[in-house]
């Protein structure tokens, strides 16, 4: 794997402290052009080959940002999800008005029959 | 005879209860002053004159009937591109968005209709609110009325520049990491992001959930209190809304500006200075900690160590929410469809074509890392180690505030920088923001006042941060320290900026 990390390892580890840093940082590669062209398609964005190339590049500050979190964010120290505590919040299941599907279907790319239209789902074979 | 784009929006709003101008005039004269500085700003994305105007209309003949009307009736607003509006064009500085016009109100946006404030337009910003510059617009830079060639900062440079041009009274911002209040410092206007789940977000194009909040661009802070409490409470329609009603806020604000803080306890956060920041900022800060004292306040200082994290935790958390936000730009049922040019088009080909060509480039990044962030193996290590950092953050809000009634910093590190100066160095843009960023990983509310002048003339901000649901605090200080700064320096501080027509 060329980042610092290993898939699937918890962050747990004894704190890095701030001095060990530059060398935990040195130890790790670059994100490479694949991984790049990998997660876009993911993501569902087609890239030019140049953009794959400048966001290789760019990609580190994830790298830089997770050696920085880790020195801190150790096991006992429990994760917040939300800036404040809320628990599930409900409501009575009654019937609201949907807005008018003709508006709805104006700003679509393309509709039918009261429906938006979309591309074929799945290739030919 | 007044120029009524100069006034205030409570200026505004005491002259139209007394019926000693219409809306239309009001609205007019801004429609006005858009036509004569926008050119030179391009504050604007989209100019809504008729729908303004139609308002104002409806304001002067209700008021001439005799019919109560909220106070702020018939006072302009301009709104935030991000923010959606029905049967206004709505594209949150995004080509894939270009053209759309939203069938329903952001809940904020409703409010502001059944108060019936005449609504101006959409103001520019970074595409999808990712930027600190307002560079990253699809639809070209918005200028700092203070000088032309410097960013109005971002993402909400489009909403500060139009209240600092005097081009709308009010305007909505949204701030996920300093985009209210950086803008506001780089413009020398009040810029307000409260508690979150003060404001709903139901209508607003989310870019990061958990961080995302509304608030007012204004001139005054008292115009900030009007505004807020106009679009603030709680709404059904977004779950994270907070139940109980808003603090008394215009109450706060107007006890502020009789300018007694005795008793009042400041504490100076020790990590948000120092290195990095620049020398007239400091300086401009030490001074108006000064005048705190000379009010009463009791001025200490406090540590908040695991801020020095914040920036690092914040460039996890945001664009892995932002990609799963942003995953609806599809192709499918609005905005931009774009088909692959070779071969076959299904729907997954066509959503890879629209997003390669619809986002740009600081978006593309973005949901990039997101994407990395979340992937499979790595969630919890990078996500679930960024929310651990919240808490430790949240923690040394609550150290610090158990200290003090309120926390101060400069709001950002440097004055307006020139076009084009930190547009190939994503770290330093990120770095404008290393002083709100804390405020929105644990959900306080924060406040940009103006603080003055740097030697060359720009200007500066002072952040007032406050305890979770107690704004009413800021408001109470932010108000007091611009009475006394407006007393010293004998005028606002924007009768000082350069005429632009």
């Amino acid at each position: 794997m060329h980042v610092g990390l290993e898939p699937g390892r918890r962050a747990d580890g004894p704190p890095t402290g701030r001095a060990s840093r530059p060398t935990r940082l040195a130890l790790m590669s670059t994100i490479s052009r694949d991984e790049v062209a990998r997660v876009a398609a993911l993501a569902r964005i087609d890239l030019r080959p140049e953009e794959v190339d400048r966001l290789a590049g760019e990609l580190d500050v994830i790298v830089e940002s997770i050696a920085r979190v880790r020195e801190v964010a150790t096991p006992d120290v429990p994760a917040t999800s939300h800036p404040l505590p809320m628990t599930n919040v409900f409501r009575e299941d009654v019937p609201q008005p949907a807005l008018p599907v003709d508006d709805v279907l104006a700003a679509a790319p393309e509709a039918m029959d009261g429906r938006f239209a979309v591309p074929q789902i799945l290739g030919e074979e | 005879m007044t120029d009524l784009t100069r006034l205030s929006a409570a200026q505004l709003a005491d002259a139209l209860t007394a019926r000693e101008v219409s809306s239309a005039e009001v609205t007019r004269a801004h429609l006005d002053r858009i036509e004569a500085t926008d050119d030179k700003l391009h504050a604007f994305l989209h100019v809504s004159a008729d729908d303004a105007l139609a308002t104002a209309g409806d304001v002067d003949q209700r008021r001439a009937s005799g019919e109560e009307l909220h106070p702020l009736a018939g006072v302009p607003i301009a709104v935030k591109d991000v923010v959606v509006t029905k049967g206004i064009p709505t594209t949150a500085g995004s080509k894939i968005l270009e053209g759309w016009v939203p069938p329903y109100d952001a809940t904020l946006v409703e409010r502001i209709r059944a108060a019936r404030l005449p609504i101006l337009g959409k103001t520019n910003m970074d595409e999808f609110a990712m930027g600190s510059s307002t560079e990253h617009s699809a639809f070209g830079n918005t200028r700092n009325p203070w000088d032309l060639e410097r960013i109005p900062g971002g993402s909400g440079g489009g909403s500060a520049a139009a209240v600092a041009a005097f081009e709308a009274p009010l305007a909505i911002g949204t701030d996920t990491g300093g985009s209210i209040r950086q803008p506001g410092a780089v413009t020398g206007t009040v810029g307000v992001k409260p508690t979150y789940g003060g404001v709903s977000r139901y209508g607003l194009i989310a870019m990061a959930s958990s961080l995302d909040q509304a608030g007012p661009v204004t001139r005054t802070v008292l115009d900030a209190a009007l505004l807020h409490e106009l679009i603030g409470g709680h709404d059904p329609r977004d779950s994270t809304s907070i139940p109980e009603p808003l603090p008394s806020l215009v109450a706060a604000a107007r006890e502020g500006a009789t300018g007694d803080l005795k008793g009042l306890r400041v504490g100076v956060v020790k990590e948000l200075s120092g290195d990095g920041y620049q020398a007239d900022v400091s300086a401009r800060f030490a001074e108006s900690l000064d005048v705190l004292r000379a009010l009463g306040a009791d001025v200490v200082e406090v540590s908040c160590p695991h801020f020095d994290y914040a920036l690092a935790a914040y460039y996890l958390i945001m664009p892995s929410e932002a990609s799963s936000n942003l995953a609806k730009f599809d192709g499918m049922r609005f905005g931009l469809r774009v088909e692959p040019s070779e071969g076959p088009v299904t729907a997954e080909r066509v959503m890879a074509a629209t997003r390669g060509a619809g986002f740009g480039d600081e978006v593309k990044r973005r949901i990039i890392l997101g994407t990395y962030a979340l992937s499979a193996g790595y969630y919890d290590a990078y996500y679930g180690s960024a929310q651990k950092v919240r808490t430790l953050i949240q923690r040394d809000f609550a150290d610090a505030f158990a200290q003090a009634d309120v926390l101060v910093s400069p709001t950002a590190p440097t004055t307006a920088f020139k076009f084009g100066e930190k547009l190939d160095d994503p770290l330093a843009m990120y770095l404008n923001d290393v002083a709100t960023i804390p405020a929105n990983l644990a959900g306080v509310p924060g406040m940009s006042v103006p603080n003055g002048l740097s030697a060359d003339g720009l200007p500066v901000g002072f952040q007032i941060l406050a305890p979770a649901k107690a704004d009413d605090r800021m408001y109470r200080v932010g108000a007091a320290l611009e009475a006394a700064h407006e007393q010293s320096w004998g005028a606002p501080l924007l009768t000082r900026a350069p005429e632009l027509s």
